[in-house]
């Protein structure tokens, strides 16, 4: 087939097309996997018992914004590496900006915090569940935006893959976090951030594999 | 060119047809300054990608600039086509020269080696009719649903997951 053949094959009968369908394939994705995750919290771990106390407590909120400012950022990071030639401008400046506001805090506590109790801060007591949790979490997000992105275009596989992987671990850990005891600023700043690390990491690698297109 | 694009995106076929009658020429002038040593791959590649830029389509932010969305389209698949062929390349080691003389023999330099129209014919009946009967025939959605029995959603989605099957099947003939 000759080139201007393929040319009138594909422009004859072509109809209009929805311009707004990229960000509501992410908008769905996002939708069925933040309810995944919740479902997937509420059946295996469980809220906390305490979150009514927990509420009253402004480390709580702290603890629920740190992984949402990372939500958003990443899915301003996801949504741009989907589309051909968007560049990422502000986005990785708005990732890391919460990620140094905690690990400001964390200095903070731990300068704060006699040196033999230091360590108790930054291992909590369940740090082993945080970091298996939050990937498990991590999974229904992880899936859904691939698969938005698998109907987009981008062109950096890897990076695509990592921004999905790390919207996936953010939303993970804010749903990990309505589970978690953990109420200090040392035990989120290496954990919370190891555990939407494993999910980024993964995707960077899943990424090449299932985006080519 | 953008504004034809923007006019094909809200449905106009004939700009549309016209963005990818001259965006074909840029493309083929892109391709083949990078390709200096395949001219072989450059119509192909171009074909290629036009079935991309339509498949993709909905990707265009009409407030981006046109260029930086074509361009990275363009790149991501020259790429693509390198890494495949290195890989290919790789596993065929001594037949490279011999494969480099032929390459710059080209009397078919301006000609697709990869037919299409071949391609089509191996997709299944549900993508492939409503293909011919509304890209080769011009026919309506109303007009094709009729003659092939289909129903009017399931002839769209058949046009739609056809012509993303025909740009898998060039990948992974390559």
């Amino acid at each position: 087939m000759k080139t201007d053949e393929l040319v009138t094959l594909l422009a004859t009968g072509a109809e209009a097309v929805e311009l707004d369908a990229s960000s509501r394939r992410h908008a769905t994705a996002l939708g069925w996997g933040a309810f995944g995750a919740t479902l997937l919290m509420v059946i295996l771990l469980g809220v906390r018992p305490d979150i009514d106390a927990a509420a009253r407590l402004p480390m709580f909120w702290i603890k629920l914004a740190f992984p949402a400012s990372v939500t958003v950022a990443s899915l301003f990071a996801a949504a741009r590496l989907s589309r051909p030639g968007v560049r990422l401008g502000w986005v990785p400046g708005a990732l890391v900006a919460p990620v140094l506001a905690v690990w400001l805090l964390t200095v903070y506590v731990l300068l704060a915090t006699p040196q033999p109790e230091r360590a108790e801060l930054i291992m909590g007591r369940t740090w082993e569940y945080c970091l298996l949790s939050v990937p498990m979490l991590s999974l229904p997000v992880l899936v859904a935006t691939l698969w938005a992105m698998k109907g987009l275009a981008p062109t950096r596989l890897a990076l695509a893959g990592a921004a999905a992987g790390l919207l996936a671990g953010a939303l993970g850990a804010l749903v990990y976090a309505l589970h978690c005891p953990e109420m200090e600023a040392p035990f989120l700043g290496v954990w919370y951030v190891a555990g939407m690390l494993i999910p980024a990491a993964a995707g960077a690698l899943l990424g090449p594999i299932v985006l080519r297109w | 060119m953008r504004a034809l694009l923007v006019c094909g995106l809200a449905g106009d076929a004939a700009a549309y047809h016209a963005f990818l009658t001259e965006l074909s020429t840029h493309l083929r002038a892109f391709f083949r300054r990078r390709l200096s040593g395949l001219p072989d791959e450059v119509e192909d590649l171009v074909q290629e990608t036009l079935l991309a830029v339509h498949n993709q389509r909905h990707t265009y932010d009409p407030t981006q600039p046109l260029t930086a969305w074509v361009y990275a389209i363009g790149k991501y698949k020259l790429v693509d086509l390198l890494r495949r062929r290195a890989g290919r390349d790789l596993r065929n080691d001594p037949l490279d020269e011999e494969l480099d003389v032929l390459a710059h023999n080209d009397a078919e330099a301006t000609a697709a080696r990869l037919d299409l129209a071949k391609l089509l014919l191996r997709l299944p009946a549900r993508q492939r009719l409503p293909i011919v009967c509304m890209k080769l025939e011009g026919m309506s959605v109303v007009e094709a649903a009729r003659v092939t029995g289909m129903s009017e959603s399931a002839v769209k989605v058949g046009v739609h997951r056809g012509l993303k099957a025909l740009a898998a099947m060039i990948r992974t003939r390559r």
